[in-house]
């Protein structure tokens, strides 16, 4: 139990909503969310499909223990074929919209087809339509988050949707939920745009009650709470400091990525410093960070709400933007600041609230600026292109005017929402796109943190630092302390919290609380709420089993071993500063023993051994 | 010794584990919509509030309730209410200043906060201590501390 074992089926060409039960043969090899949708998906389309026409599906999903009382268990995720990379997507959010769909009583959404006009999804427990959204299209996340919530006349309704940049169809438009929580990668928000669907609002007032085992779950919870609470990471770090904490921290390994990736540290990390949030400035006296936020029923809170300096260029003359929202994360401020050369807090917490409001993933984004800013170093883009802006690194104006016109795809904002991949082909320089699969790297460079370059090349969606988190081990000694320089061992570290974290992913938990907790502190919680003997070694299973099947997907969407690789800088120019000066990322060392340890064949396809080991489909 | 629910904002971070706990102790479900203790956010201000009953000694609702379905439990000091005694006219749904006695259609009764007969849950859950169970005499005591340090000239110089 604690599945809901309902699913809505939504066809959005004919405008139809459709119950049907869960099927629970593929919870149980699958567990739900990630997991779970990945097999939905596999089934009913074609990996070959195109991701922005109507045979692709768009999954929310959420996991068995969303909307429980487990710390973190309030996650959900997309899932669908992504335009950007052409693999399967699942982008995971947090915030309250996940729980609130499972307190309406659903495990998952499936959208399939494509409206004639624009749309979004009501729900109220089982009172469920699709709505005229003529009025909402062309609006902001923001706008129509509050268009939604005024028609609602309920400030509990929580609103996914997607922003104007998901409509002018940018490669890497994300699904926004309350306001600043993102399904931010690989363009899941573009998908759901081509569908001519613009939000979902859900109202969930059942609850989630239906626990195997209650005395036992409280008792393994509030336990499990006890060890986040306890640890230096979970307990102080990231409640006090967020996922920024890390920027000094990378800088200093040698691995913070800047201008492109050109370089390995930047002089101005700690400008864009979780340190940097809190110090209070000149013009009124406050710091840019307010306070800290949880998600959904999450004891960490790493969450930042901030504030933008009022005297500050981007926002003087723009009131709307003098409150509180979603403050900057580590790799959104890697992204748009360190690889951009820009060393502004205020310009960032400004891009970063303008990804939030027109929904796009700060990542992608800000990579996608750093390789306009050398394509216009080099002279292939000029200010003819830009219309007279200058795209130099480290100018704070160039990268508040991108985000502007990425947000509404006006002028060059059309070829920035392509991501850099297509960027840099089309003005003629495709080496300088940062991407694998054609999704741009996150903020760990993998000459420092050889592992990282690993987790990038083999990752399912792209490169992705949140599908095996080795900087846990290469740098903050998380279960056991590896040396980042090293590739020897990488293989296995990599194959290990990829099929640790895919299970974690399909549970509805976050995967932050891995700082603390490893599969032993998840399986009672899990085995106590739902049914069935939920063990380590189940867990794992299952989520080795979900990485062969998301791999399978793409083999079958026409990737190869050949698309796991990276781009030359990365194996070619040398690291020129830091702890990992003289080094490249020596991926061709680890690649091949990583195969082995998969039981796929030397080019990375899997085998029929494989295949029947798990289980997988057909 | 009386013990009252004491709420500080300034460490709430808005994740809702009172109000899981508060629903699955009173109707066996993790449903902030059954809660008796609500978190508030103020997006733009970057804050989060609990609020739930502070059980007045004069009780509004006590005394407006015409069928005396409300009454103190002598322990705790809470002002409970009566299923069996409660015939849903709420009156003092209406009578309360504070709003923290609510209507369950559900049930056709009122629900409020009852401090779980001495053992709030709320307070249990709480991760960041934004919700303590104190001494009635000393709900104070913490922000008179605070207040003492910066009044503490020597420890500044």
């Amino acid at each position: 139990m604690s599945w809901t074992k309902k699913i809505l089926r939504v066809n959005l060409t004919e405008g139809s909503v459709n119950v049907e039960p869960l099927n629970m043969e593929w919870a149980s090899q699958y567990i739900g969310q990630r997991g779970l949708a990945t097999r939905y998906m596999f089934e009913e389309t074609d990996p070959q499909c195109d991701a922005l026409g109507p045979d692709n599906k768009l999954m929310f999903a959420t996991g068995p223990l969303t909307g429980t009382m487990a710390s973190t268990g309030g996650r959900y995720s997309v899932i669908t074929k992504s335009p950007l990379t052409g693999a399967i997507a699942c982008s995971n959010s947090g915030g309250f919209f996940g729980a609130e769909l499972k307190s309406a009583g659903w495990d998952m959404i499936i959208f399939e087809g494509k409206s004639p006009s624009p749309v979004m999804l009501n729900i109220i427990n089982d009172k469920v339509e699709l709505l005229p959204a003529d009025d909402l299209w062309g609006k902001s996340v923001w706008e129509t988050d509050k268009l939604i919530h005024e028609k609602a006349n309920d400030p509990q309704t929580r609103v996914a949707a997607v922003g104007r940049s998901a409509e002018a169809g940018c490669l890497y438009s994300a699904i926004i939920n309350d306001l600043h929580r993102a399904a931010g990668r690989s363009g899941v928000g573009t998908v759901m745009a081509s569908k001519n669907l613009k939000a979902v609002s859900v109202r969930g007032t059942k609850g989630v009650g239906n626990i195997k085992d209650p005395a036992r779950f409280l008792a393994s919870t509030s336990e499990q709470k006890q060890v986040l609470a306890e640890n230096a990471v979970t307990g102080q770090g990231l409640p006090a400091m967020g996922t920024q904490v890390l920027m000094n921290v990378i800088n200093e390994v040698g691995a913070l990525p800047s201008r492109n990736m050109q370089d390995v540290q930047f002089s101005e990390a700690n400008n864009i410093s979780a340190e940097a949030m809190l110090e209070p400035r000149e013009s009124d006296g406050k710091a840019n960070l307010t306070t800290n936020a949880a998600c959904f029923g999450c004891t960490i809170a790493c969450g930042r709400i901030s504030t933008i300096d009022k005297t500050h260029f981007s926002v003087e003359n723009k009131p709307e933007y003098w409150g509180n929202s979603g403050g900057l994360e580590y790799e959104a401020a890697w992204a748009m600041g360190a690889d951009t050369g820009v060393g502004d807090l205020d310009a960032l917490t400004y891009t970063n609230f303008i990804c939030n409001e027109d929904g796009m993933d700060p990542i992608t984004f800000g990579a996608t600026v750093a390789a306009a800013m050398e394509l216009f170093e080099k002279g292939a883009i000029t200010t003819e292109h830009t219309g007279g802006m200058e795209l130099k690194f480290g100018s704070a104006e160039a990268l508040t005017w991108c985000v502007d016109v990425v947000a509404t795809g006006e002028g060059f904002g059309a070829d920035l929402g392509l991501g850099s991949k297509r960027l840099c082909e089309k003005f003629g320089d495709p080496d300088l796109s940062m991407t694998v699969k054609g999704q741009e790297f996150p903020a760990y460079d993998p000459r420092g943190i050889q592992g990282m370059g690993l987790t990038y090349a083999t990752s399912n969606r792209g490169a992705c630092h949140l599908r095996s988190y080795t900087v846990a081990s290469e740098v903050l000694g998380i279960p056991e302390k590896t040396d980042p320089l090293v590739t020897d061992g990488k293989a296995g570290l990599v194959k290990a919290f990829q099929d640790a974290t895919a299970a974690v992913d399909s549970m509805g938990l976050c995967v932050f609380t891995t700082f603390a907790w490893t599969l032993d502190n998840m399986a009672p919680q899990i085995d106590a709420a739902c049914e069935g003997d939920w063990t380590v070694d189940r867990l794992l299973e299952a989520g080795e089993r979900i990485w062969n099947l998301e791999r399978e997907y793409n083999n079958r969407a026409g990737l190869t071993g050949a698309d796991d690789t990276l781009p030359p800088r990365l194996l070619k120019d040398a690291a020129k500063t830091g702890p990992a000066e003289g080094k490249v990322c020596g991926l061709d060392e680890m690649l091949p023993e990583y195969y082995g340890l998969r039981g796929w064949t030397t080019d990375g396809q899997l085998t029929d051994d494989v295949r029947q080991k798990f289980s997988l489909p057909a | 010794m009386l013990r009252s629910l004491n709420i500080d904002p300034e460490k709430c971070t808005g994740c809702l584990q009172c109000e899981m706990a508060c629903s699955y102790e009173n109707e066996g479900v993790f449903n902030p919509a059954k809660s008796r203790i609500k978190v508030f956010t103020f997006h733009d201000e970057g804050r989060f509030v609990p609020y739930t009953c502070t059980q007045c000694d004069e009780a509004w609702c006590l005394h407006a309730c015409p069928v005396e379905a409300i009454k103190m439990n002598r322990e705790t000091g809470a002002m409970e209410v009566s299923d069996s005694v409660c015939v849903g006219c709420k009156v003092c749904t209406i009578a309360c200043p504070f709003g923290t006695v609510n209507y369950n259609q559900d049930t056709g009764k009122v629900v409020k906060c009852d401090l779980c007969g001495g053992d709030p849950k709320c307070a249990t859950a709480c991760p960041t201590d934004a919700i303590t169970y104190v001494d009635a005499n000393a709900t104070g005591l913490d922000k008179m501390r605070a207040w003492a340090a910066k009044t503490d000239n020597a420890a500044s110089a």
